[in-house]
């Protein structure tokens, strides 16, 4: 039985066989629409997220199944003191798949030691989110054509963004992969994911802390937050937040391909009127969030179609 | 200087000199009612100085401890007066329950019943990381 707790469980391989399957799927909606019938997955949901609860629950709807789950600790047996452990062997006597969120790291980990059925990772703590992870994948193979040989500059708070970690991580397995790394000098990458992840595999990375100077080199732009909570006093944050804003401006001098991606939700650090221009695929990778879960789960259930 | 012949017993030789005496005392060696004689900065070719730690009696050993603390240590089982077994330690590639996991947002910290689990991610760095939240493992034990 396999689960999905962190991206490098899945290997490049696997990794293509669900970019492939999710755009068959794009292509040929109807062909899976019965997939799943009589299976259930749960979503518990122990932290809120309802973009991510989402983006699964009408994965699994899609592919004819049912869904069940909580969607804030709150409302589950944890609030009474029940371990994790505790929870997931109740509910995978019920279910066949289950996604998990939980405000701890390593929470997902507990749960695949002792689920009966498969655990997705949708998000614990701080650390792992390989389900945006491989929506990021699907939309740079979607929009690139292929997930070799680019320039991604990766913008914002580079020190906590998790998904940026895993996207490093991810795309470091690819040839021909170039980083630029913009941030505020507070908040670049961790050292770890240099000495562990770029420089043994000689990928070559810059720092840089101008958004503006580095478009115009970049196939893939990856947007991010840059939270105020972050900063150690508020004059930074006023001096540091406009720089790290995408605006059409920043965006004259970009090529023609550049394609801007954001996990989202964002907050203002795209303008809004980059919705409209061509660089703008967030929306689009939205969509392919739902279309990748759904060859997960697909994956992780072993149905084939 | 000679410390007497163990007949049945363990010899902890090749210690990092200085590092003996916490050894010691993380193996529970002052808990044993046998004989325990702890030797520092003993001449060592190899090592300049060296410490040793002699047991009287053979006892079970936690062979991850000693391997994270000190991975240059040898075990000597010595029985019948004879030398029966001798083992260089390495690297643990897993250490379970021995050291704890200091990140608060780990799922170590809010569940007591999960045991501290730490990987060995990079032998020569002697880098060891949370198997629940990859964080580094602390420097010191405990
Ligand atoms: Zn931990």
């Amino acid at each position: 039985m396999r689960h999905l707790i962190d991206i490098k469980d899945l290997s490049v391989d696997e990794i293509m066989d669900l970019i492939q399957t999710a755009n068959d799927i794009i292509e040929n909606p109807e062909k899976y629409q019965n997939a799943c019938q009589y299976k259930q997955l749960a979503t518990l949901f122990f932290e809120p997220s309802t973009r991510t609860r989402l983006s699964f629950e009408s994965a699994m709807n899609s592919l004819g199944g049912k869904v069940l789950g909580f969607s804030e600790a709150a409302s589950s047996s944890t609030a009474k003191g029940e371990t994790v452990a505790d929870t997931i062997q109740t509910v995978s006597s019920y279910v066949d798949i289950i996604v998990m969120r939980h405000p701890k790291e390593g929470a997902p980990l507990v749960a695949s030691r002792v689920s009966e059925v498969p655990v997705i990772n949708a998000g614990d703590g701080g650390h792992n989110h390989p389900t945006q992870t491989l929506t990021d994948l699907l939309t740079i193979y979607r929009e690139k054509g292929g997930l070799d040989n680019l320039t991604i500059g990766l913008c914002g708070d580079l020190k906590f963004g998790r998904t940026v970690h895993s996207l490093i991580t991810a795309m470091s397995r690819y040839s021909g992969i170039k980083f630029v790394l913009i941030s505020p000098e507070e908040l670049r990458i961790p050292q770890y994911i240099k000495s562990d992840v770029l420089e043994p595999r000689n990928i070559p990375y810059e720092e840089v802390a101008s958004l503006e100077d580095s478009i115009p080199d970049l196939d893939i732009l990856y947007m991010t937050r840059v939270q105020r909570e972050r900063f150690f006093n508020e004059a930074d944050y006023m001096r540091l937040k406009d720089t790290y804003i995408l605006t059409p401006d920043k965006l004259k001098n970009a090529k023609d391909s550049l394609s801007v991606l954001h996990p989202l939700p964002r907050v203002n650090e795209i303008s809004t009127e980059v919705d409209s221009t061509p660089y703008a695929c967030y929306m689009r990778q939205v969509k392919n969030g739902k279309f990748i879960r759904m060859a997960l789960i697909l994956k992780l259930l072993g149905v084939t179609v | 200087m000679i410390i007497g012949q163990i007949r049945d017993g363990i010899v902890l030789d090749h210690i990092t000199a200085g590092r003996g005496i916490e050894i010691y005392e993380l193996l529970g060696l002052d808990k044993l009612e046998c004989t325990v004689a702890m030797i520092k900065n003993a001449e060592s070719e190899k090592m300049g100085k060296k410490d040793i730690i002699k047991v009287g009696q053979v006892i079970d050993l936690n062979f991850d401890i000693l391997g994270y603390i000190d991975p240059g240590i040898t075990v000597n089982i010595i029985r019948d007066g004879k030398l029966v077994k001798r083992e260089h330690l390495s690297l643990p590639e897993r250490i379970k329950n021995l050291i704890v996991c200091k990140n608060p947002r780990c799922i170590t910290s809010s569940e007591r019943s999960i045991q501290h689990e730490f990987v060995l991610v990079d032998p020569e760095k002697k880098l060891y990381r949370c198997l629940y939240c990859e964080s580094e493992a602390p420097k010191n034990i405990g």
